[in-house]
């Protein structure tokens, strides 16, 4: 214990009592002034000048087409909000608003139980009111004391239903999203992306909102703006390009069977770029570009066709024959055939394996075929023997190498993966028996568990017009060096890639079953398919292609599937076609038609010596 | 019975606490009447009134313990409390709006702050340390064991991380040196390297304080080793290069309070618009207040935080100057008291340690008022007996209560 000098101890008591004085004196002196000095001032902001945050709304970015046609942008729009005030006051305005403002029930709760609990911010009764509502209301200021218009901007579609589907849609936040994106600067009001491009850069689109301080009487009229805070500007949203051609999607819905439902893929060979995606039936997104009626909303749920399903992306379709090119590509990378041998038991219209026997479409037989020939007569007997020698494991192996479980990752939410078995543990999982030989039989001609959704299909065809290796297909159009690495590659030499190219050439050549789809100015390579759609309804029709310039490399890769189609050369084919033929005729600077394919010529009685020419 | 309450009214400063004490019951009790109902700070005041209930057991039981018990349990203490605020770093979790925050640890359904009783373990084991010396620190060095004992605590509540807990652990330090009797120049150069991480943001402004702190220091260079005034120097060039770095690993919303001090417009939408709130009620409350339960920045809900951190604008707004200047009135005497009873405790022990609880208290009332007034920036910090808080309020309490127990030592 240390002894301590009582003189000592004095001193220091003395010290700190001057301490703690100075310290608490600062504080009163403070306080003195801000409650004696200058109380008048703070008096008037609090009690008949109360301060109020306003969010200035940013815009969200516009998002154009690869030639800079737009597919989205805004316009101003109307709100209406009310200025907080009692909860019960409030609901009464909101009572009174139901005679100029359509707000239907479940809104009008909606609204009231935010009301209930005590809104700092205002009250947004509607992000997008009707002009005449608004004006309305303006009349009867008198009668709504806290009302409050904004201007703010709203969401247009120009392209309407033609980008419905990859663009996607808005809607307004939801509290557990405003919790969510609290560090943003989230709140109620905010209009996001709901589906498509709209939602996958969502924050990029979003921007971020500004505050304006303003002043409120005691009857809650806005007197002026708050000096002393500086207001914040809004940063409006990012403009996004995209490598969609908005004129060849406007193209695709004018020719897509009507009535009927599908979708049509197109992407670009050498970069993987999505040129089109286009899903029928479509919507138009407009009506979500303020607060959805309920009503509209519950036709587009309930409608039997469900035009909200993207099925370019979501939808899977069993692949049918084109699935057949798979079968060859899996055969080639792993050496098991080559390209000009012919399989040992020549087509008769079935093939026998095990105890059963497996039919051919066509029941007088092919004959002996090599790859390319299978190919365009889509023979089954030679692709089962094909799906025999790769043996179940393998093709299973291979298979998912190649994604065709998985999605591409395509940038959009919610792509479907599809069905493919994960290996042979498949069929004790899901049928409950082990798998036999025989099942590669069934997955070699495209038929079994085997669903793929037509943007996949796209993916794999890009890898047979290219070296054998597919980047995911993009949207974004991006100057990015290594944007299109490819998320899988197969080890095929580039002959044999030909050899598989060669069949799909015969199948839109003389005596192809795509002849009539032929196009004047571009080579088009492709393959059919009629797949069973199954309970007992007509077949989808697929058609599966690769187009550019005559005896020149591949430009792009277009798959049609027409949900129901029944067949893929008359129905599919024409339309894939049509489409390539438009999209490339704008790059090479050839005039458009509407008489594009040979059995358009032939009906329009046009030449058509061009279809028989000897380099075709 | 009368015995076991007889002390409590012959202690003035007991009778200062539970005058404090009810009064903050009574502005809970107002913070929670809004024209919003909220479910958050309505009867929030009863379960203040039964944790003082509580309090005013424990300090009769506590303040009855004789001295050298304490001074027998300041090491054990200290290690348990370090120890525990260590396991809460791990264990620890956040609470309302400090859900980010992990300082609090909950044992069986009941939650509290590690924090809180370290502060009383450390008071005791600085007291304790300080106490077994035959001289006052005399040099720089005779400072550094007590900095560790407080700098170990103090890093383990920074790291929750807890600004303005943390902040009470350096008026510990300080309060306690000063008592020890350390000759103020010595205390100003213990401190300088952290004035010296303030000032480095302005390189002109660090510049000229460290000409001032070397002339300083040649002044004072026969009662200072050598190694002493390098060492300072060092400190303080130290401080200055890593304040950038610094201030570049601090959360958003920490950067944000530290620049609204400076200009509120910075960040209108959290802690500026705090901070215009508060002013705007404090302001507006006037010499007289707009009267109990009537404050209308309070009423609309307009204050944040209103039951806990910023329980002193409700005060401002609704008793005026004359309210917010009773409370510090209040305060100073509490202070006053505790100085005059360290100043006529026996052993150095109890001085010690008191002086140590003082610090912490002067701290909190300083922060925690001057940030409402925009004095010091906004930190998370209550004001001890009248912010709404269970564990806080006990904690408050039982230190009270050891000062109590180590005054009326007379052996």
């Amino acid at each position: 214990m240390t002894p301590r000098n009582p003189q000592q101890i004095r001193v220091l008591a003395v010290r700190a009592r001057v301490g703690v004085i100075a310290l608490l004196g600062v504080l009163v002196a403070v306080l003195f002034r801000a409650q004696v000095l200058r109380s008048s001032d703070w008096l008037l902001q609090s009690q008949s000048n109360r301060l109020r945050a306003l969010t200035i709304p940013a815009p969200r970015g516009v998002i154009r087409d690869r030639a800079g046609r737009v597919f989205a942008d805004n316009v101003p729009g109307y709100s209406v909000s009310i200025i907080p005030d009692r909860p019960d006051s409030m609901i009464s305005t909101l009572h009174r608003m139901r005679e100029h403002l359509e707000l239907d029930d479940g809104r009008f709760e909606e609204l009231s139980a935010q009301a209930r609990s005590g809104p700092v911010r205002p009250l947004l009764v509607s992000v997008d009111a009707p002009f005449a509502a608004v004006a309305a209301l303006q009349e009867r200021r008198s009668r709504f004391p806290r009302l409050l218009i904004e201007t703010r901007p709203k969401r247009r579609y120009p392209a309407g239903r033609v980008g419905a589907h990859v663009i996607g849609y808005v809607g307004e936040i939801n509290e557990t999203e405003v919790e969510a994106r609290e560090g943003e600067g989230a709140e109620p009001g905010w209009i996001v992306g709901r589906s498509g491009i709209e939602a996958q850069y969502e924050p990029t689109l979003q921007g971020r909102p500004g505050i304006r301080y303003v002043e409120v009487d005691a009857e809650g009229r806005i007197v002026g703006s708050f000096a002393g805070v500086r207001r914040v500007t809004e940063e409006p949203g990012t403009d996004l390009e995209l490598n969609l051609d908005l004129d060849l999607m406007e193209w695709i819905d004018h020719i897509f069977p009507e009535g009927m439902n599908g979708s049509v893929v197109m992407l670009e060979v050498e970069t993987g770029a999505v040129l089109a995606l286009y899903s029928a039936p479509a919507f138009d997104p407009n009506v979500f570009a303020g607060v959805v009626e309920r009503s509209e909303w519950n036709r587009l749920v309930q409608d039997p066709e469900s035009p909200l399903y993207h099925r370019a992306v979501m939808g899977s379709y069993p692949p049918g024959s084109p699935w057949k090119l798979a079968t060859a590509a899996i055969a080639l990378d792993l050496g098991v055939v080559t390209p000009s041998e012919r399989m040992p038991v020549a087509c008769r219209g079935s093939f026998v394996f095990g105890n059963r026997s497996y039919a051919c479409w066509r029941p007088e037989g092919h004959g002996s075929l090599d790859l390319a020939g299978a190919i365009q007569h889509s023979c089954n007997v030679y692709f089962y023997q094909l799906g025999v020698r790769i043996g179940l494991a393998r093709l299973l192996e291979v298979g998912n190498r190649m994604g065709f479980g998985e999605p591409c990752g395509i940038d959009l939410p919610n792509e479907a993966g599809g069905t493919f078995p994960e290996g042979v543990e498949f069929w004790e999982r899901v049928y409950s028996y082990r798998a036999r030989e025989g099942e590669a039989l069934n997955l070699a001609i495209g038929q079994g568990p085997n669903d793929q959704t037509p943007l996949k299909m796209a993916q794999f065809i890009l890898a047979i017009a290219r070296d054998g290796s597919a980047p995911a297909p993009s949207l974004l159009r991006s100057t990015k060096a290594g944007a299109n690495n490819p998320s899988w590659s197969l080890d095929i030499p580039q002959e044999h890639l030909e050899q598989i190219r060669e069949g799909m050439r015969r199948v839109t050549g003389e005596g192809g079953t795509a002849y009539l789809s032929s196009l004047e100015h571009f080579d088009l390579l492709g393959k059919t398919g009629t797949a069973q759609s199954g309970g007992g309804r007509p077949s989808h029709a697929w058609f599966t292609a690769i187009a550019g310039p005559w005896g020149e490399a591949p430009e792009i890769v277009v798959i049609a599937l027409v949900e129901f189609g029944e067949s893929g050369s008359g129905v599919a084919a024409p339309l894939a076609a049509k489409a390539a033929d438009y999209y490339l005729r704008g790059r090479h600077g050839i005039p458009r038609d509407t008489i594009q394919t040979l059995g358009e010529y032939f009906r329009a009685g046009r030449n058509t010596a061009w279809a028989r020419r000897p380099e075709r | 019975m009368r015995s076991l309450i007889a002390p409590l009214w012959q202690q003035p400063m007991v009778m200062v606490l539970l005058l404090l004490s009810v009064f903050g019951v009574g502005m809970i009790y107002s913070a929670g009447v809004l024209e919003v109902p909220s479910s958050v700070t309505e009867g929030l005041w009863i379960r203040q009134t039964v944790f003082l209930g509580v309090s005013v057991v424990g300090l009769l039981i506590v303040s009855r313990i004789p001295l050298r018990w304490f001074e027998w349990i300041a090491v054990p203490a200290y290690v348990l409390g370090v120890g525990v605020l260590g396991v809460t770093l791990v264990a620890g979790t956040g609470t309302g709006t400090a859900e980010g925050i992990s300082s609090f640890l909950s044992i069986a359904g009941f939650r509290f702050q590690p924090a809180e009783a370290a502060k009383i373990s450390t008071a005791l084991a600085l007291a304790a340390l300080l106490a077994s010396r035959e001289e006052p620190p005399r040099y720089l060095r005779d400072l550094l064991t007590p900095a560790a004992v407080v700098g170990l605590p103090l890093v383990l509540v920074l790291l929750q991380p807890d600004l303005g807990t943390a902040l009470a652990f350096v008026g510990i330090f300080f309060a306690v040196i000063f008592w020890a009797g350390t000759p103020w120049p010595l205390i100003l150069f213990a401190a300088s390297p952290g004035l010296g991480l303030i000032l480095a943001f302005s390189l002109r402004v660090w510049a000229v304080y460290i000409v001032l702190l070397a002339i300083g220091l040649y002044l004072y260079r026969f009662r200072l080793y050598m190694v002493e005034s390098v060492a300072v120097i060092l400190g303080n060039v130290a401080a200055g290069a890593v304040a950038q770095p610094l201030w570049n690993s601090l959360a958003e919303y920490q950067r944000n309070r530290l620049l609204v001090f400076l200009d509120p417009s910075l960040d209108p939408r959290n802690a500026g618009w705090q901070l215009v709130q508060s002013k705007v009620a404090v302001g507006s409350g006037g010499i007289f207040g707009k009267g109990f339960t009537a404050g209308t920045q309070k009423r609309l809900a307009f204050l944040p935080e209103q039951h806990t951190d910023f329980i002193f604008s409700v005060v401002g707004e609704e008793f005026g100057f004359i309210g917010t200047s009773v409370v510090l009135a209040l305060f100073g005497y509490l202070f006053f008291r505790m100085i005059m009873m360290a100043e006529a405790a026996r052993r150095s022990f109890a001085g010690l340690f008191i002086f140590g609880i003082l610090g912490v208290w002067l701290t909190h009332v300083f922060i925690n008022a001057g940030m409402t007034i925009g004095v010091v920036p906004v930190t998370g910090i209550p004001l001890p007996f009248i912010s709404y808080g269970g564990s806080f309020l006990l904690m408050s309490w039982m230190a009270a209560a050891v000062v109590v127990a180590l005054a009326s030592d007379d052996s």
